[in-house]
């Protein structure tokens, strides 16, 4: 099963390698992390998707907070979280298909954020499985080019960063 | 105060506490050796950075105090990384500080560079590149708190050229907080509470003590803990001396080589304290069918450690000195009269400890270290190197001293107990330290002979030389149809080594010289070698194979009792 998990740092030289070392190292199958700002100064935020069983997520956290500039880790899966992830497409494109593409966009709710001569670039916010399908549907159109940045995650309602997940 | 980064270095291990470091110089620590002689720090010259690492954990092992090493960047910094891993396998507090090409180098391939602290990531607890001097004090105070806190380990400072040459302001700073790093020491009340009602419920209770009972100084709680309800105790390789091994109640170390009886012990005990120990496979064997009856407690200052190996009914995370004192007023008094009769039975059927007893052909490792035991009245510092002499060590030497075993558990380093002997020999100095080794691990580090001439070190060295890679022939011969591809090995005449080094030797081939050889040694005021030509294919019994279960034990062969070099298969043993 996924887990998403929250993970809280100090923003030092080297602290996102020393994550990604411990994931390589204890074996850790992880499906994407992204990592960033939050709202407090010198605190980075990283969102880590991991597949595993409960045994193997609650060793990913114990062995996360090991590592002296992680602060806090929550395991949000079980939560009513908002999970996002954006991704931006560049999508072959002529002047006959153009139209239809752009009509995907719309019941995407997806945006054409850049016009080529043979190309049309789409930016896509949500959850992965809408990105999955919208990806789908512009595939036979060929896709040149494609990034994604990986799942984000933030718990609904009120959940400040010390309010759970004591560590244990 | 206005200091340079190198005296700051140097202010601050005084400060912790520190009197001995290890290490080789080099360029980029040039400044640091340059300040050195207006510290009250011995430094201790090594031959081999490798061994400053070992050295620095022996240190830390026989005195419960942070070791220091020191080497300089590129080589230097890079022949420290296995002492380094054994430390952290072994939760040893030590502190590594090794030299950094100058700040505007870094990155530039410079002469000498190599990027320690990226190499040392995943074996060490932290570890530091210092390239800012206003950052080095807090760093310093830093890696010392997290070398000794928690659960210990080593900790490396990798201190740019240019930093340890520049001056600035220095002060030394209060004890960090750390908003990631705070240690959960005392255990949660309903867990305890929990682990007392499992306890005073049990009928066949077992402790497994591990290293960290040693490394929380919790051996009188365990004591207590064991009198009190009268449970057996079990210990790993590197928990050995956590409860004297001749109190009636010790069963010695259980695991892959451990006695017969504590092995069953485990697979019969209805609840399992573990305390300080991490279910290693060398412990455990096949996991599945480990302690298959058995109710778990496992108190451990690591929550990762929890759960890591095995499912446990009770976890206790904190302090073991902590948790037990916390937990020994909820345990009732109690005897356990038919337990340790079972046990006593499955003790007279080992022929175990009583080797000086048996009829023997040739030399047999056992009885030398049998003797090692006797004529030290288990009270020497043992500290043994990895292979057959480690089992066999840790099988007939009887540790009754607190801390009188040090030894490369998790990593298996061979090579590792001359060093880490000087270690131990520098910080308890009236001690009788023995060093026992295989002769393939002496050669990986017998260099350092000259380093206990030149510290004028009195230790003593048994090599129990059989002329063979000895614990992989022994997997040879059991295992893969007795090749022995790559395990023959040829020595030097160690006594003529000793003797290049004007260290006492001697060379032991009969059993009748073994007890006046050992006492020569002690008495000898200096250092001395000894040299035991023991039975080339001897092997370590009971030994659990690869994927058994721990009671499908292998036993020790039966009359004449020690296998013999003309070899075959090990006979099924007795019961
Ligand atoms: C540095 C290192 N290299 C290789 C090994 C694998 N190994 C484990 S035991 C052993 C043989 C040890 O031989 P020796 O030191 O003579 O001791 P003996 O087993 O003969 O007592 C070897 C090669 C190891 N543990 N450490
Ligand atoms: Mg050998």
């Amino acid at each position: 099963m996924k887990h998403t998990l929250i993970v809280l740092m100090e923003d030092r030289p080297g602290v996102l390698n020393r994550v990604s070392s411990l994931f390589r190292r204890r074996n850790f199958n992880i499906e994407s992390l992204t990592v960033g700002h939050s709202e407090t100064p010198g605190i980075s935020r990283m969102t880590v998707v991991v597949d595993g069983d409960d045994t193997v997520v609650e060793q990913v956290s114990k062995q996360l907070y090991k590592l002296i500039h992680v602060t806090k880790v929550t395991d949000v899966t079980s939560e009513a979280a908002v999970l996002r992830e954006l991704a931006l497409i560049k999508v072959h494109a002529t002047a006959n298909t153009r139209g239809e593409i752009m009509q995907l966009c719309d019941i995407f709710r997806a945006k054409a954020v850049d016009v080529g001569a043979d190309s049309l670039t789409i930016e896509i916010t949500g959850q992965e499985d809408k990105i999955d399908s919208l990806i789908a549907l512009l595939r036979p159109f060929g896709i040149k080019e494609m990034v994604r940045t990986g799942r984000v995650a933030m718990v609904r309602g009120w959940s400040g960063n010390g309010s759970r997940g004591a560590r244990s | 105060m206005n200091l340079t980064g190198a005296q700051m270095v140097w202010e601050s291990l005084v400060r912790e506490g520190v009197d001995t470091v290890f290490g080789i110089s080099g360029g980029a620590v040039l400044h640091l050796y340059h300040a050195l002689p207006d510290y009250p720090i011995h430094h201790v010259l090594v031959r081999h950075e490798q061994a400053a690492a070992h050295a620095a954990d022996g240190y830390a092992r026989a005195s419960g105090k942070v070791g220091v090493c020191l080497a300089t960047s590129g080589p230097g910094a890079t022949n420290l990384v296995t002492g380094i891993a054994t430390a952290m396998m072994d939760s040893s507090p030590i502190v590594a500080i090794t030299g950094q090409v100058a700040t505007p180098f870094i990155g530039k391939d410079a002469f000498q560079e190599v990027d320690i602290t990226g190499i040392t990531l995943p074996i060490t607890k932290h570890n530091y590149l210092v390239t800012d001097l206003r950052e080095l004090p807090y760093v310093l105070r830093e890696a010392f708190y997290i070398a000794r806190s928690g659960r210990p380990g080593p900790v490396l400072i990798d201190i740019a050229k240019d930093v340890q040459a520049a001056t600035g302001e220095y002060e030394y700073p209060p004890e960090p907080t750390l908003p990631g790093y705070r240690p959960t020491l005392v255990g949660n009340p309903r867990q305890v509470a929990q682990a007392a009602a499992l306890i005073n419920a049990a009928r066949q209770p077992l402790i497994l003590a591990g290293r960290g009972v040693i490394l929380s100084d919790a051996a009188p709680e365990l004591r207590q803990l064991a009198e009190k309800a009268d449970i057996p105790v079990v210990t790993t390789l590197l928990g050995i001396s956590a409860l004297p091994e001749t109190h009636p109640l010790s069963l010695g170390m259980g695991g892959m080589h451990g006695e017969a009886y504590a092995n069953l012990a485990i697979q019969e005990t209805d609840l399992l304290i573990a305390i300080g120990a991490r279910f290693d496979d060398r412990l455990t064997s096949a996991l599945r069918r480990f302690a298959p009856k058995a109710r778990i407690i496992h108190i451990d200052i690591d929550p990762a450690e929890i759960g890591k190996n095995i499912a446990v009914d009770v976890p206790i995370v904190g302090d073991a000195a902590l948790v037990l004192r916390s937990l020994l007023p909820l345990v009732e008094p109690a005897t356990h009269p038919e337990w340790l009769k079972q046990i006593a039975i499955w003790r007279a059927q080992s022929s175990e400890r009583d080797i000086l007893n048996q009829p023997m052909t040739g030399l047999c490792p056992q009885y030398v270290v049998r003797s090692l035991y006797e004529a030290t009245g288990g009270q020497a510092i043992m500290v043994s190197d990895v292979g057959q002499n480690q089992m066999w060590e840790a099988q007939y030497y009887q540790h009754d001293r607190l801390r009188g075993l040090i030894s490369s558990g998790g990593l298996g380093t061979m090579g590792f107990a001359l060093p880490a002997a000087i270690g131990a020999q520098l910080a308890r100095p009236d001690a009788l330290v023995w060093v026992t080794t295989g002769d393939g691990g002496f050669q990986m580090n017998m260099q350092e002979l000259a380093t206990v001439v030149q510290e004028k070190l009195p230790l003593k060295i048994a090599i129990l030389n059989n002329g063979y890679l000895g614990m992989v022939r022994q997997w040879q011969e059991m295992f893969f149809s007795r090749r022995y591809s790559g395990s023959h090995l040829l020595g030097p005449d160690f006594c003529q080594i000793a003797a290049a080094y004007g260290i006492a030797s001697a060379r032991v081939t009969e059993p009748e010289q073994v007890g006046p050889t050992i006492a020569r040694a002690i008495e000898h005021p200096g250092p001395m070698l000894i040299d035991f030509r023991i039975n080339p294919e001897e092997n370590v019994y009971p030994m659990v194979g690869p994927g058994a279960a721990l009671e499908e034990m292998i036993r020790r062969p039966t009359a004449p009792v020690l296998a013999q070099a003309d070899g075959g298969t090990p006979e099924e043993a007795e019961s």
